[in-house]
C-alpha cells in the first residue's frame, strides 16, 4: 500500500462524492426509472468510462486526445465480434450460401471467416482483447508520439486523424466489419438471451460496478506520486524532465489507462445496446466524449460521470423535442464551458458548494485536514491550462 | 495492380487522375492556406474552418441566384463577384468570432479547438435553418463548362483549370502579403515574440484580428472554388477538416511552401491511388502514410527555424 493513511487516498470530499454517485447509480436510478430508461442510462455510463479516462489524460496529464472513439470502438467491436460469431452459428445461418459466418460477410460474398475474426470465437480471448487491444494500440501511438516529444495540438490532430482513418476503414471494408451499419443483431451471450429486461438489469449493474472499479483505479493514480508528476508535467514539462523523470513514459502510461477505460466502455455499450457501429468511432463522437469530460470538469473524476450523464440526457430530451435547437444548444455548451467554466460543473461545485459541505463535515467529524492535503487541493484547483 | 494495363494506358490514367487530383489540390491549398495562417501564425486551431468554407460556398450560391434573377446579361461574370463577396463575408464573420471568442483563448490553444468546434455546430445548424438541409448546387456559367481534349485519352475540364488558377493566385497573394508587405512583417514579428512586437509599437491585438479574418476570408474563397466540384450542404465542410489539418501539419506549420507541397503530395497520392484501390481505401492509405511520416518527422516537411 503506497498510501500511509486512507485519507491520503481519498479525502473526505472524495468519499462523499463517490458515495453520492454510488447511491444515485445503484439505488435511486434503478428504483425510479423503468428498464428502458435505465438501459439508456447504462448506455450513457458507457461514455462515462471514456470521460473518466480523459480526466486522467487531459485534465491531469494535459494530453488532449481527440481519438478516444478509436479505443471505445475497438473495445466495442471486440465484444460485438464475439457476440456476432455466437449469433451466426451454422444452425442460425443455414439459409446462407456459407453457413456459420456473419450475415454481412455472406452478403458481401465472403466465403471464409477472416483470420482476425477467428480468435473471437473464444470468450476468454474476447474479454482480454477488450482491454488489451486498445492498450496495445494506445501504446504504439504513445511510443511513436511522446518519445519524439510530440504533444499538445499536434497530438490532438494526429489522434483525430487516426479516428477518421479507422472510421473510413470500417465503412469501406464492409465485408469484414459490417460497414456503416456496424455489427448488428446480437442475441445471446454464451447461450443466454441478452435482450430481455432481466439481462438489461444485470448489465446495468455490471456497468456501474465496472465504472466504480475504473473510478477507484483512477483515484489511485490521481493521488499517487504518478498523479502528482502528471500535474507537474502539465504545468512545467521541462522542469520535470530536468528533474530526471522520463516524461514520455508517464504520458504513455496515462494514455494507455485512458484507452483501456474507453475499451471497457465500448464493450459495455455493445452488450447493453446489442450493436456497435462506426458512428461511435469517428471524429464527431470522439470530440463529444471530450465535451462530456469538459462539462463535468476536467479535473474531477466523479464530475466526468455527471458530465457524460447530463450531456447525454440533454441530448436525448432536447434532441427528441427540438431537433433544430439541439445543435445550437450543444454548440453553446461547448463555447460556454470553455470560456466561462474551464473547470466545468466540478469547478462550480468546488467554488460555491464545497466550502459549506466542508463546514458541515467539520461539525460532524471535527477538523481533520493535513496541510499537505490542502496544498495539493489548491494546486490542482488553481492550475487550469 | 499495374500489370493489367499497357504503358500508354497507364500514362493516360496517371495524367487523368493526376489532373483530377489537381482540383482537389486547389481546394486543399485554399483551405490549408487559411488554416496555416491561423494555426501557423497564431497557434489557434480553428475547427470551424470547414464551416467558413461552406459560408463562402453559400455566398457564391446566393450571388449566382442574384445574378440569374436581376442581371441575367452579366451572368457569365458572376463568379468573380462571388469570390469577392465570399472573401469579405467569411473575413467579416472571422473578425467577429476573433473579437467575441478567440481573443480570450490565446494562451489555451487546446481550448480554442473545443470552442471553435462548438462554433462549427452552431454554424452548421444556422445553415440548415436558413438554407435547408438539402444540398444546393450553383449553375456554372457556360464559359467554365466543357473540357480541352489534349490527346484521345486525356481530357482537361476547364473549371478545374480555373480553380487551379485561383489557388495559385491566392497563394501568391498570401506569400506577397506575408513576406513583402509591412503588415506581413508585423504578423511575423508578433509570431516570433509577442511581447517584443508590442514593445516596438505593433498593435498585436489588431494584427491578430486581421490575421484571423484573412485566414477565414481565404476559406471563403475556397468555398467559391468548392461549388465548382461539389454540392454545398450544411455539413459538407466537416468532411474536409481532418484532411486539411493533416495538410497543414504535414507541410510544417508556418511554412507556405510546405503547405503547398504537402497539399500537392496528399491530393495526388489520393487521386492516383483511387483509380487502383477505390476511394475509401485510397484515403485510408494516404492518411495512414501521412500519419506514419508525421510520427517519424513530427515537425512536418518544411519548418521555420525558430527558437522556442
Amino acid at each position: 500500500m503506497p498510501f500511509k493513511h486512507f485519507k491520503d487516498y481519498m479525502s473526505r470530499q472524495d468519499i462523499l462524492a463517490f458515495a453520492v454517485l454510488a447511491l444515485l447509480l445503484l439505488l435511486v436510478l434503478p428504483l425510479s426509472l423503468d428498464i428502458m430508461r435505465l438501459n439508456q442510462v447504462g448506455k450513457y455510463l458507457s461514455f462515462a468510462f471514456v470521460a473518466v479516462g480523459l480526466v486522467l489524460c487531459w485534465g491531469y496529464g494535459g494530453i488532449l486526445s481527440l481519438g478516444q472513439g478509436v479505443f471505445y470502438g475497438l473495445g466495442g467491436y471486440a465484444l460485438a465480434m464475439y457476440l456476432k460469431l455466437e449469433a451466426s452459428s451454422p444452425e442460425n445461418t443455414s439459409i446462407q450460401t456459407t453457413p456459420g459466418i456473419p450475415d454481412f460477410m455472406d452478403w458481401n460474398r465472403i466465403t471464409e471467416l477472416p483470420w482476425f475474426w477467428e480468435p473471437f470465437n473464444s470468450f476468454a480471448f474476447t474479454l482480454a482483447a477488450i482491454i488489451i487491444v486498445p492498450s496495445i494500440f494506445a501504446y504504439l501511438i504513445g511510443v511513436a508520439m511522446f518519445k519524439r516529444r510530440v504533444g499538445g495540438v499536434y497530438f490532438a490532430i494526429i489522434t483525430q486523424s487516426i479516428a477518421a482513418i479507422l472510421t473510413i476503414l470500417i465503412i469501406g471494408q464492409q465485408g469484414y466489419t459490417g460497414g456503416v451499419n456496424g455489427i448488428t443483431d446480437l442475441r445471446t451471450l454464451m447461450g443466454w438471451n441478452i435482450n430481455t429486461d432481466f439481462a438489461s438489469y444485470i448489465f446495468y449493474f455490471i456497468c456501474v460496478v465496472l465504472l466504480f472499479v475504473c473510478l477507484f483505479i483512477a483515484q489511485f493514480i490521481r493521488m499517487s506520486k504518478t498523479g502528482r508528476i502528471l500535474v507537474a508535467m502539465r504545468g512545467q514539462e521541462d522542469r520535470v524532465r530536468f528533474s530526471g523523470y522520463d516524461i514520455a513514459n508517464f504520458k504513455i502510461f496515462v494514455f494507455i489507462v485512458g484507452a483501456a477505460f474507453a475499451g471497457i466502455g465500448g464493450a459495455m455499450f455493445t452488450i447493453q445496446e446489442g450493436f456497435m457501429s462506426p458512428s461511435f468511432v469517428g471524429v464527431v463522437p470522439s470530440i463529444e466524449m471530450v465535451i462530456f469530460c469538459a462539462v463535468g470538469g476536467r479535473l474531477s473524476l466523479v464530475g466526468a460521470v455527471y458530465g457524460a450523464l447530463l450531456v447525454n440526457v440533454a441530448k436525448t430530451t432536447f434532441g427528441e423535442t427540438f431537433p433544430q435547437l439541439w445543435l445550437f444548444a450543444m454548440g453553446l455548451i461547448f463555447i460556454g464551458v470553455v470560456l466561462g467554466l474551464p473547470n466545468g460543473l466540478a469547478g462550480v461545485y468546488n467554488q460555491w458548494v464545497a466550502p459549506y459541505v466542508d463546514r458541515v463535515l467539520d461539525k460532524i467529524f471535527g477538523k481533520e485536514k493535513t496541510p499537505e492535503d490542502i496544498a495539493l487541493e489548491s494546486s490542482t484547483q488553481g492550475a487550469t491550462s | 495492380m499495374f500489370s493489367d494495363f499497357t504503358a500508354a494506358e497507364l500514362g493516360a490514367i496517371f495524367a487523368m487522375q493526376g489532373f483530377a487530383g489537381l482540383i482537389l489540390f486547389a481546394v486543399f491549398v485554399l483551405m490549408a492556406l487559411g488554416l496555416a495562417i491561423i494555426f501557423g501564425q497564431m497557434g489557434v486551431i480553428n475547427m470551424a474552418h470547414g464551416e467558413f468554407m461552406i459560408l463562402g460556398a453559400y455566398v457564391t450560391f446566393m450571388t449566382s441566384n442574384l445574378f440569374a434573377n436581376h442581371f441575367p446579361d452579366y451572368f457569365g461574370s458572376y463568379f468573380f463577384f462571388a469570390i469577392i463577396f465570399a472573401f469579405f463575408a467569411a473575413a467579416l464573420l472571422g473578425a467577429l468570432v476573433e473579437w467575441g471568442m478567440i481573443r480570450f483563448l490565446y494562451h489555451r490553444p487546446l481550448d480554442t479547438l473545443l470552442a471553435t468546434w462548438g462554433l462549427s455546430l452552431i454554424m452548421q445548424q444556422s445553415y440548415r435553418s436558413i438554407f435547408g438541409a438539402r444540398e444546393v448546387g450553383v449553375v456554372i456559367p457556360d464559359w467554365l463548362r466543357g473540357s480541352y481534349r489534349v490527346t484521345d485519352m486525356i481530357e482537361v475540364p476547364i473549371n478545374g483549370l480555373f480553380v487551379m488558377g485561383l489557388a495559385i493566385f491566392a497563394t501568391l497573394f498570401v506569400a506577397i502579403l506575408m513576406y513583402r508587405s509591412r503588415w506581413g512583417k508585423q504578423v511575423r514579428a508578433v509570431v516570433q515574440n509577442r511581447e517584443m512586437a508590442g514593445a516596438v509599437g505593433i498593435n498585436s491585438a489588431r494584427v491578430d484580428r486581421l490575421t484571423f479574418a484573412l485566414g477565414c476570408g481565404i476559406a471563403g474563397v475556397a468555398g467559391s472554388a468548392f461549388t465548382m466540384i461539389g454540392s454545398t450542404g450544411p455539413t459538407a465542410g466537416q468532411a474536409y477538416i481532418v484532411d486539411t489539418f493533416l495538410v497543414v501539419v504535414f507541410g510544417g506549420a508556418g511554412s507556405l511552401l510546405g503547405t503547398v507541397a504537402s497539399a500537392f503530395s496528399i491530393s495526388q497520392s489520393q487521386s492516383i491511388l483511387e483509380f487502383f484501390i477505390g476511394g475509401s481505401m485510397a484515403k485510408v492509405l494516404t492518411l495512414l502514410i501521412v500519419v506514419i511520416i508525421l510520427m517519424f518527422r513530427p515537425q512536418g516537411l518544411f519548418t521555420l527555424k525558430v527558437r522556442r
